[in-house]
């Protein structure tokens, strides 16, 4: 580890939470519906977007109606994408002659990508043609990190309002966050990453003759504007095999802190939004304390792993840390903290190859999706996982004061409690339940990329990554196969809609509540003691689901490390 | 219900459009006008020919010149679609070795590539970028240590003095970016390049 490290992840820190504030002001007003910068360009097409589709601005949803809107626009876009890579063959923008995607592999890519997981089974430049990419993949990045937001912004509200109905309407919140957050960033976000060197063309695959005289087919497409929507919008789905490792996706360190902020800018920024529509900031950057707080806990550890490197590499006298998997423009520092990073947020995106890190390095990613990336997290996602953590905290305390627990003016009732458990759950049953229904299938095991303990890690990656809708991978196991095709999918579909569902089911519960003024009697949700005591409710939850399952794979393989044992 | 099917289908055709069509093709032209050699992907030209790009690595295995670091890229077997055969700096179709920290495979292969590069050069410590297989299996650059511990093999074999490659890899040395982000590094290709504009 060295200070110039160091100096990277705190600067990042920093920028972070500067930014919160600034863009949490600016997507409060877009969510109140109230004027912006952009609304003299904007307005007019959102305008013609409401007549064509017939959306009365004046009408607002019950949560109920809100999430059947949320589903239907869904199964709307499952289906424009399954068609698209069943039939890109006859499509036109396929210069590189791609053949049809086979059935399993788009199911498992069209769910993938709609539950904002995007996990890659498919190669990338070797499996989709460029309308594929923008058309199906690029458009599906914006809406499920649209949906995500949105339905943040709707369980907000429920907490913001008092004796209401309605929790907002869906296709008005979808509309304005496409137009006035998601795309004025991408536009300028992609003609920064071009900047830098990201290839943005429709032209062919470049055929070149190298110094040495042989011939080399470089990939190339239109790469930037994909890649602004994948990280901002905490997507993750990469349009080549190697994601953000690939110097067409990643050209730069520039590019790679850039990217790194863009992952986590919006979901921070979530945070003071919410502070600021339930009336105190203090409650958002009290959240944002406890995201803190476990990311620069798995920052630190991840760094000092990789630095330490491996047993294989130090027994030889290679000094500089685990360099396998990892590029040299990024080095240890900016691997370990994109790392924590994409799986803190459900990003997904990789700039190192995770399977390759040492045994401890790996895991803090696997830990912070077990989590149920709630520190940062999905674009609204993470956002709800952790209000849903902040109930069950605020309900433990009750218990132990005996009283009814309240959150910003909100009675916390037995129904609250139970849509928070039933997500809570619903996570660990997917990761490790299928977890081991692999384990003891022989055509799996045959599947994996690495033996021993590590096997075992790919595996549980694979079923983590995929409920949490992350979409990072432990890339050694071969997962294009009809079984973890199909269980994959599973998972992603639960992982996202029984996070979401009861979500909202408490969004709808809160806003028809009264709100009570604060007593001598209310917890205080803005100090050290309620950021100290949620920090521990996840890490007791957490840390009691899945240290059996972490002690079968990266534990015991970091003592099989030590000793130098080879697999 | 039913009067949310009208805008579900309308928005959903309306945003496609917006976000899958008219955003990637308006950036691919606007791009295309202020950055065309970086939309393109960075190509290098010599001679009226591409010999490749600035930010992707290419297979050097001559002793004349630097070699970037092992590839774990592949390619389909030309004999059997279903297999796979090695194939180093494939660009269109990167990938990393998803070897371990404990996989006997990859500690065989760093024990060989040591035992080679010993052979090269016993004086200097070896930098562990030149046996570590990057994400990408395309990685375009090696470190500065990696790129001097290759001068006096390189110097031989085009018979040149020792402290003039040293010098032409020292000027090629990338530093960090506002001396802050990432690590130092000399891009191979553009080293090599240098290097064979040396004797013209």
């Amino acid at each position: 580890m060295t200070t110039i490290g160091w100096i990277q992840i705190l600067l990042f820190c920093a920028i972070i939470v500067a930014l919160a504030p600034l863009l949490g002001a600016y997507m409060t007003r877009v969510f109140s519906g109230e004027r912006t910068f952009l609304s003299p360009v904007l307005r007019p097409v959102e305008a013609v977007i409401y007549w064509l589709g017939g959306v009365d601005e004046k009408r607002e949803q019950h949560w109920l109606t809100y999430t059947i809107a949320m589903l239907l626009f869904h199964v709307g876009g499952f289906l424009i994408l399954y068609a698209l890579m069943r039939l890109q063959a006859s499509l036109p923008f396929n210069p590189a002659e791609q053949s049809n995607v086979a059935p399993d592999l788009a199911f498992n890519t069209a769910v993938s990508f709609i539950t904002n997981t995007n996990w890659q089974n498919y190669g990338g430049e070797g499996t989709m043609s460029y309308l594929t990419q923008m058309l199906g993949l690029t458009h599906q990045n914006f809406l499920s990190a649209a949906t995500g937001i949105v339905l943040a912004v709707a369980l907000i509200r429920g907490f913001a309002r008092a004796s209401a109905k309605t929790v907002g309407n869906f296709w008005i919140d979808i509309t304005r966050c496409t137009l006035y957050i998601l795309l004025p960033i991408c536009i300028v976000y992609t003609i920064f990453l071009v900047w830098q060197g990201m290839p943005q063309t429709l032209g062919a695959y470049v055929e070149a003759t190298t110094l040495e005289g042989a011939k080399q087919t470089i990939a190339v497409g239109p790469v930037a504007s994909q890649v602004a929507i994948k990280m901002l919008g905490t997507n993750g789905g990469g349009f080549f095999n190697a994601n953000a490792a690939h110097p067409f996706e990643n050209p730069t360190a520039l590019s790679n802190f850039i990217q790194m902020l863009s992952i986590f800018v919006l979901g921070a920024a979530l945070t003071n939004v919410f502070g600021r529509m339930v009336g105190n900031q203090r409650q958002g950057w009290a959240i944002l304390a406890v995201m803190g707080i476990l990311f620069i806990a798995g920052v630190a550890v991840c760094y000092w792993a990789e630095a330490h490197g491996t047993e294989t590499l130090n027994a030889l006298g290679l000094t500089g840390g685990n360099m396998e998997g990892k590029e040299v423009r990024f080095g240890i520092v900016a691997s370990a903290l994109f790392a924590v990073i994409t799986t803190a947020a459900s990003c997904g995106a990789v700039n190192a190859m995770h399977d390759s890190f040492t045994a401890l390095g790996g895991m803090i990613p696997l830990i912070n999706m077990q989590l149920g990336e709630i520190i940062i997290g999905g674009v609204g996602a993470g956002l709800y996982g952790m209000l849903l953590f902040v109930i069950l905290t605020i309900f433990i305390a009750g218990l132990m004061v005996g009283r009814t627990p309240e959150y910003v003016g909100k009675k916390i009732e037995a129904k609250e409690v139970k849509m928070a458990m039933l997500a809570i759950l619903a996570m660990p049953l997917m990761m490790l339940g299928w977890t081991a229904v692999a384990a003891v299938n022989p055509q799996a095991l045959t599947q994996l990329g690495n033996a021993g303990p590590h096997g075992f890690s790919e595996m549980l990656y694979l079923y983590v990554s995929s409920t949490a809708n992350n979409g990072s991978a432990f890339g050694g196991i071969t997962a294009n196969t009809m079984f973890f095709n199909i269980t994959g999918a599973v998972a992603m579909f639960v992982g996202r809609f029984f996070m979401i569902i009861p979500a909202m089911a408490i969004a709808g519960s809160l806003a028809e509540k009264k709100s009570v003024a604060a007593s001598s009697g209310t917890f205080p949700t803005t100090g050290g003691l309620f950021i100290g005591l949620t920090v521990g409710v996840i890490l007791v939850v957490g840390g009691l689901t899945f240290f059996p399952a972490l002690a079968l794979g990266p534990i015991v393989e970091h003592l099989a490390m030590q000793a130098n044992t080879v697999f | 219900m039913l009067k949310e099917i009208r805008p579900a289908i309308i928005l959903l055709v309306l945003l496609t459009l917006i976000t899958g069509l008219a955003y990637p093709l308006a950036m691919t032209v606007i791009a295309g006008v202020i950055f065309p050699n970086q939309a393109q992907g960075s190509l290098i030209e010599k001679d009226g020919k591409v010999v490749g790009s600035s930010l992707i690595g290419q297979v050097f295995a001559d002793d004349k010149y630097f070699h970037g670091r092992p590839s774990a890229t592949n390619a389909p077997d030309p004999k059997d679609a279903t297999k796979t055969v090695d194939a180093p700096y494939n660009a269109s179709n990167s990938m990393g070795s998803n070897l371990g920290p404990t996989s006997k495979a990859l500690a065989e292969r760093i024990k060989g590539d040591v035992d080679t590069l010993k052979k090269e050069n016993a004086s200097a410590a070896i930098p562990v970028d030149l046996v570590t297989t990057s994400g990408s299996g395309l990685d375009p650059h090696i470190s500065p240590e990696a790129a001097l511990f290759q001068v006096p093999r390189v110097a031989k074999a085009r018979s040149l003095p020792e402290p003039q490659v040293r010098a032409l890899v020292e000027s090629n040395v990338e530093g960090r970016t506002l001396g802050l982000l990432g690590e130092p590094r000399v891009n191979v290709l553009k080293l090599n390049l240098a290097l064979d504009a040396l004797k013209s």
